[in-house]
């Protein structure tokens, strides 16, 4: 048990009593538990995949004040799990869909939006307004600052993420149990762990471990039931099992007192790759012009497409071979390689082909390149005919 | 000694898709070096170039992080379930 974080509202007015009165009239909740939402606040990075059903629950549950960190706009792409956004949102930004949806779900929210990129330059004073953090961003530099940020100010953060039917989930407060350093000491190096925007992620994932971290929320504002703190909860969704294992405190570890550069922390791109890629990078329009040269027989090289193959079959760069990226980088892949033909690789955005292009030129493919912006960019600006992903 | 080992999704591409698979050894090293016999690959994932456990993955014997048991050594008995838990970044 955890004291309550959040000290009661002086009241509810008449409509909220209505509103309401579901929870209201279990014990555990009751008044005292109502006017601690309306008087919490609570901060949600990222209006997307988890932020999504998390907002319309915190919203639907009465918690007063609701802020909703997102600079990113509304894709159609989004719309397969990220139920807080409809169709006519489509190009809006996140941050203003979602206060919109939350204003419909409960008027008697007050929203907050920030509609811009959350960095060391504004963190620290976008949390001190609220009392509890909810992260549901997708990348790892982000995850780190929001935990560091999250235990300098001394306020819980409820944190999930997801991965294709596989979800994680827990409460991270260093007051009372450990942080996200303790769970995972650092992130991985760039290009070994799929984003859900490369691996995919089935959208009901989002409501299942979104409604666990609103339910941490809740619970954490109203001081009842046993919170996820030092916990850890994996849910897989093909075998229908959650699983619940300990988290320490790392004995070596040490508490956060000041904000670092998180993106070196991380790295976007491994140094390796970032080395490879230096002078061999071409462009999608360059690429384009290579294709019609080797057609004319004025140019002769291999373009090896390193994605896997169920993207291969949304879209694809005429002329390519697959050879996923796992392949080249174990070194099964080099037999079906030339070693008399320049080699030019793409993935989806680059990130992957400059992994497999660094591996490549370690095995003597010197001439190897690969191409900037991947199949995105040849969508964009080659073939816009082709879908996107 | 026999262990069952749960495989997360990310890794599933060594493993044909499988979930769960079983593996042989007294200590999670040798569990490790059954892994990579029967799947070659994925002991790189785990451990690092010098032979430490990688620190954005978790290894648990039973519900325990081998990180506050005895690493690689942790005894692993006959029967025990072992979960493999990589640190995973999205919420989009």
């Amino acid at each position: 048990m955890v004291a309550p974080l959040v000290e009661p509202a002086d009241e509810l007015t008449i409509d909220e009593v209505r509103r309401y009165s579901r929870h209201l009239i279990i014990p555990d909740v009751g008044m005292t538990g109502q006017k601690r939402l309306k008087n919490a606040k609570v901060l949600v990075i990222g209006a997307g995949g988890l932020g999504s059903p998390a907002l319309l629950y915190l919203a639907a549950a009465g918690v007063g004040t609701l802020g909703i960190v997102d600079d990113d706009v509304v894709d159609e792409s989004n719309l397969q799990r990220q139920v807080i956004h409809g169709q006519s949102d489509i190009d809006k930004p996140k941050a203003v869909s979602a206060a919109e949806s939350v204003a419909e779900v409960n008027p008697y929210v007050n929203v907050i939006v920030h509609n811009e990129r959350l960095d060391n330059d504004n963190v620290l004073e976008i949390f001190s307004g609220y009392d509890l953090i909810l992260d549901g961003t997708d990348n790892f530099a982000t995850r780190y600052m929001v935990n560091d940020a999250a235990v300098i100010l001394g306020k819980p953060y409820v944190w999930g993420s997801i991965y294709r039917f596989e979800g994680q989930a827990s409460v991270f407060w260093a007051e009372h149990g450990p942080q996200y350093r303790d769970l995972y000491p650092e992130a991985p190096p760039p290009g070994m762990v799929p984003s859900c925007a490369e691996g995919g992620v089935l959208g009901v994932l989002c409501a299942s471990i979104g409604s666990i971290m609103v339910t941490e929320a809740i619970k954490l504002i109203t001081g009842i039931g046993d919170p996820l703190i030092g916990r850890l909860m994996v849910y897989d969704a093909l075998e229908m099992r959650y699983t619940t294992l300990k988290i320490r405190k790392d004995p070596n570890g040490v508490l956060p007192t000041e904000l670092i550069d998180y993106e070196a922390f991380c790295g976007a791109i491994s140094d390796e790759a970032a080395e490879a890629a230096a002078d061999s990078t071409i462009s999608v329009t360059t690429l384009d012009g290579w294709l019609k040269e080797r057609e004319d027989g004025a140019r002769d090289f291999v373009l090896v497409d390193v994605r896997e193959p169920n993207e291969y079959e949304i879209n694809k760069i005429p002329g390519s071979v697959l050879i996923p990226k796992n392949e080249i980088i174990s070194g099964r892949a080099f037999e079906q390689l030339p070693q008399d033909k320049q080699v030019v690789l793409h993935c989806k955005s680059g990130v992957r082909s400059a992994e497999a292009l660094a591996v490549l030129k370690g095995a003597g493919y010197s001439d190897a390149v690969h191409v900037g912006g991947g199949v995105v960019a040849w969508v964009n600006q080659v073939d816009p005919s082709q879908p996107s992903y | 000694m026999s262990v069952s080992v749960r495989i997360p999704t990310i890794l599933r591409s060594y493993t044909g898709d499988d979930s769960t698979v079983s593996a042989d050894g007294a200590t999670l090293s040798e569990v490790v070096d059954s892994l990579e016999s029967s799947y070659p690959g994925i002991k790189a994932r785990i451990v690092d170039e010098d032979g430490a456990l990688r620190r954005f993955v978790n290894i648990y014997v039973a519900e325990e992080d081998v990180r506050f048991a005895e690493g690689l050594a942790t005894a692993t008995p006959d029967g025990t379930q072992i979960s493999i838990i990589p640190a995973v970044a999205g919420g989009c």
